[in-house]
């Protein structure tokens, strides 16, 4: 994870010396997405060939499901909630 | 829309190939997701940094900021607890562990399946994988009917990489920094609940 981090910062800096090349910037922009692709499609594959998980996916899958879904309609809900009291730009702002 | 369809279809043709084995034995035996990753964090760090507003975030935020990673536990504890409501077949702290994979399924399945055995453990790892994909997928909607903040608090500990992208696409290069924040948080604090409510302590 350590990695992970220093690489990013490192990007970061990389970016902050190219932001003003707006073609170099726009090919990040594209490689980001292609780089989704990438790991998706990974995922997809290390899903695909563990046999444990294959086998048994019907009736654990359905109980993940109902878990994963939970955990992320209570996430955004309490989401929401936190949205509107303290990061929602107020309108008197935008009026004053 | 299109781009979580495009997304998706990777996906799912990399499981396709993954069960009819139709892929050379060096891109199972090698961890090349490793090095995607790498790359994805690399390229995400150059669109923060060239983004003139992101940067500024971290000041901005301030103490706000501290509350994200607080909002992802709560909501999950409460959504995980409704779950239960419906399923009562399942022990409700086994319940509760899977969900405080918060999308980090490489080490929450390890560490579930240390502590209840394997079966758990796979429940962990397509739970949490579910976790990341869906937000992968729901990113914009949740963005756009719940405020900026839902995308993060959906991608739970995945917010500080796989995630990222796609939630400072919904939310804004100027919520990067927050999402970075909120993941770190809570990659750490994964193995930590884990284990406290499958009483590992």
């Amino acid at each position: 994870m350590v990695t992970v981090i220093i690489i990013m910062c490192l990007g970061i800096v990389l970016g902050y010396l190219i932001r003003n090349r707006k073609l170099w910037v726009r090919l990040a922009d594209k490689l980001t997405m292609w780089a989704i692709y990438l790991l998706l499609f990974l995922l997809g594959i290390a899903i695909g060939t563990n046999e444990v998980i294959v086998k048994n996916l019907p009736t654990l899958g359905l109980k993940a499901l109902l878990i994963s879904m939970g955990g992320v309609l209570g996430s955004v809900l309490v989401a929401w909630l936190a949205y509107r009291l303290w990061f929602a730009p107020k309108k008197n702002d935008h009026e004053g | 829309m299109r781009g979580s369809l495009i997304i998706l279809s990777f996906f799912a043709a990399g499981v396709l190939l993954g069960l009819f084995q139709f892929i050379p034995d060096l891109l199972i035996h090698n961890d090349f997701s490793h090095w995607a990753l790498y790359l994805l964090m690399f390229l995400v760090g150059i669109g923060i940094g060239a983004d003139p507003n992101s940067l500024k975030a971290l000041s901005q935020f301030n103490f706000r900021i501290l509350m994200v990673p607080l909002v992802t536990v709560v909501g999950t504890t409460l959504g995980v607890s409704g779950v239960y409501l419906l399923l009562s077949d399942i022990n409700f702290y086994d319940m509760l562990a899977v969900g405080y994979g918060f999308g980090y399924y490489s080490l929450s399945s390890i560490f579930i399946t240390e502590l209840r055995g394997e079966e758990l453990g796979v429940v962990a790892l397509l739970a949490n994988v579910m976790r990341e994909v869906i937000t992968l997928l729901a990113a914009p909607i949740f963005a756009v009917l719940f405020g900026k903040i839902a995308p993060i608090a959906s991608g739970g500990a995945t917010s500080m990489d796989t995630t990222l992208p796609i939630i400072s696409k919904a939310s804004g290069k100027e919520y990067a920094m927050v999402s970075l924040f909120h993941g770190i948080v809570l990659t750490i604090l994964v193995p930590f609940l884990v284990t406290l409510v499958l009483g590992g302590f």
